[in-house]
């Protein structure tokens, strides 16, 4: 197993081994295949996402989907947002401090 | 028990060091040098870059100059900066230890103050190795918590881990502290539940309200680019991770840095500003935080860390709880608890709350912490403001008074 559920609401997994793109992880009974190469505390959709959803881990939300996600797919900066502060990566400050 | 210093003010200590304190950037060299030439790990330099007066500073100054794990002082002032050098050696020595001024600008300079430094060290340290020897108990323990460098796996592994660790202590009347209000944006109403009086549960409310008017006026969360690269996409789900560090004891208050817990319990260190932002960010880097938890009493800083960080501290020692496995396995040697082995099912958080459980009391008793023992040293202290906390943070002391 290297995924698991952290609360029975969720609707994301938490990897714990990194994987790659095909590999299939079955948690709960339920399989999945992952379409990212993740490393270890990254999430994956846990059953199909759409733009808007809530995403809970912990059971508790934190953050909205801005894209849809199929099961296994990762979920991240790319398809998702805070609903308090946007989070910041290197080459947004970059940009920043460059405009 | 815990071999201990009894410090007047009715405190104990777990260390007994000597700091060399530097009052603005200017004598930061020369106290530096100082510290470096006697080369001993008890006499420890610490100090304030600024010119210009600050009460936070001024406050956390003298709480980290009082704080129970210091024997003496030796302070270093270029001589025209704002630091109010006389109040501070005023609040040492009346707290009944050795206190040494060096003004550089009367000494005579570099060389000269060097010298005359490393002498004042020594008959400072002579009459704080004559301090009075005692043993103290679990509940007399202050013990803090941070998290630096978190990724995706710091809320499932070291921070609930920490937090089995606090409900023990607390059980047990140790004071635990945690703090970073802008890492608790998005889990007010669940640690609102959670405080002894409805009218804490507001002000607890309040405080990560006002971390994050505080935060958006700054353009950034408490979210460094690495936690991201670790795997957590957003502030609230880091702080539901860092949350958990708190474990599941009511929560008795909230205090300001410098302000001591007035009994046993878990408090809420609020460490954001008051008022309009005027200093920039509200901790700069970990360390910040880990001085305000010592000036607020702590013994001992438990810091988890996920990414890696491989920080201690002046004053308290620092033990380092490891969320990753592959961190675990790349920084062996910076860590003290490997917490990774909850993700490989080789321990459960039960067992890695015992182990930090047992670790913060052989630290306690003396044994270094790994960070100790590579001599890290941090000390970081700049400007900040606050008010004082309002009337319904504290409720046991009121209802005591």
């Amino acid at each position: 197993m290297s995924a698991i559920l952290l609360h029975p609401e969720d609707n994301i997994l938490v990897i714990t081994a990194a994987v790659k793109p095909g590999d299939t992880l079955v948690v709960d009974d339920t399989s999945l295949t992952v379409d990212a190469a993740i490393g270890v505390g990254h999430k994956i959709a846990r059953r199909a996402l759409e733009p808007g959803d809530k995403v809970l881990k912990y059971g508790a939300p934190i953050g909205s989907m801005t894209q849809a996600a199929a099961p296994g797919a990762w979920v991240h900066l790319h398809n998702m947002k805070s609903d308090y502060i946007a989070s910041t990566t290197r080459d947004a400050v970059e940009q920043r401090t460059s405009s | 028990m815990i071999p201990a210093w009894q410090r007047k003010d009715g405190r104990k200590g777990i260390r007994n060091v000597v700091a060399v304190c530097y009052l603005v950037e200017c004598a930061h060299h020369v106290a530096r040098r100082i510290v470096d030439r006697i080369g001993a790990p008890d006499v420890q330099l610490i100090g304030f870059p600024g010119c210009y007066p600050n009460a936070y500073a001024d406050k956390v100054m003298r709480a980290i100059a009082t704080h129970p794990n210091l024997g003496g002082m030796v302070i270093v002032s270029l001589g025209c900066e704002s630091f109010n050098r006389a109040g501070l050696a005023k609040a040492v020595r009346e707290s009944g230890r050795p206190v040494e001024t060096l003004v550089i600008q009367e000494v005579g300079g570099t060389a000269a103050t060097i010298a005359e430094g490393i002498e004042a060290v020594e008959r400072v340290r002579a009459e704080a190795d004559r301090a009075e020897r005692t043993e103290m108990a679990v509940d007399e323990l202050v013990i803090g918590t941070v998290c630096g460098g978190s990724d995706g796996t710091s809320g499932i592994t070291a921070n609930p881990a920490v937090g089995r660790a606090f409900d023990r202590l607390v059980g047990e009347g140790a004071t635990c502290l945690f703090e970073e209000t802008g890492e608790l944006v998005g889990c007010e109403a669940i640690m609102a539940d959670r405080a002894v009086t409805p009218e804490l549960g507001e002000a607890l409310k309040e405080s990560v309200a006002k971390a994050e008017r505080y935060y958006t006026v700054m353009g950034f969360g408490s979210f460094a680019a690495g936690n991201a690269e670790g795997g957590l996409t957003t502030q609230e789900e880091k702080s539901m991770g860092a949350y958990s560090k708190s474990g599941s004891s009511p929560i008795s208050g909230i205090v300001k840095p410098g302000d001591v817990p007035p009994a046993g319990g878990l408090y809420l260190l609020d460490v954001v500003p008051d008022g309009e932002p005027r200093f920039g960010f509200p901790n700069i880097s970990d360390n910040a935080e880990i001085v305000e938890l010592i000036a607020c009493g702590a013994h001992i800083i438990l810091f988890t860390t996920g990414r890696g960080s491989v920080v201690g501290s002046a004053i308290s020692p620092v033990i380092k709880i490891c969320a990753n496995p592959e961190t675990a396995r790349r920084l062996a040697a910076d860590m003290d608890i490997d917490a990774g082995r909850i993700l490989e099912d080789a321990a459960t958080i039960e067992d890695v709350g015992t182990e930090i459980y047992n670790r913060t009391l052989a630290v306690a008793k003396g044994e270094h912490s790994v960070s100790e023992a590579l001599g890290h040293q941090e000390f970081i202290l700049t400007y900040k403001s606050f008010e004082p906390i309002g009337p319904g943070c504290l409720p046991t002391r009121a209802g005591a008074a």
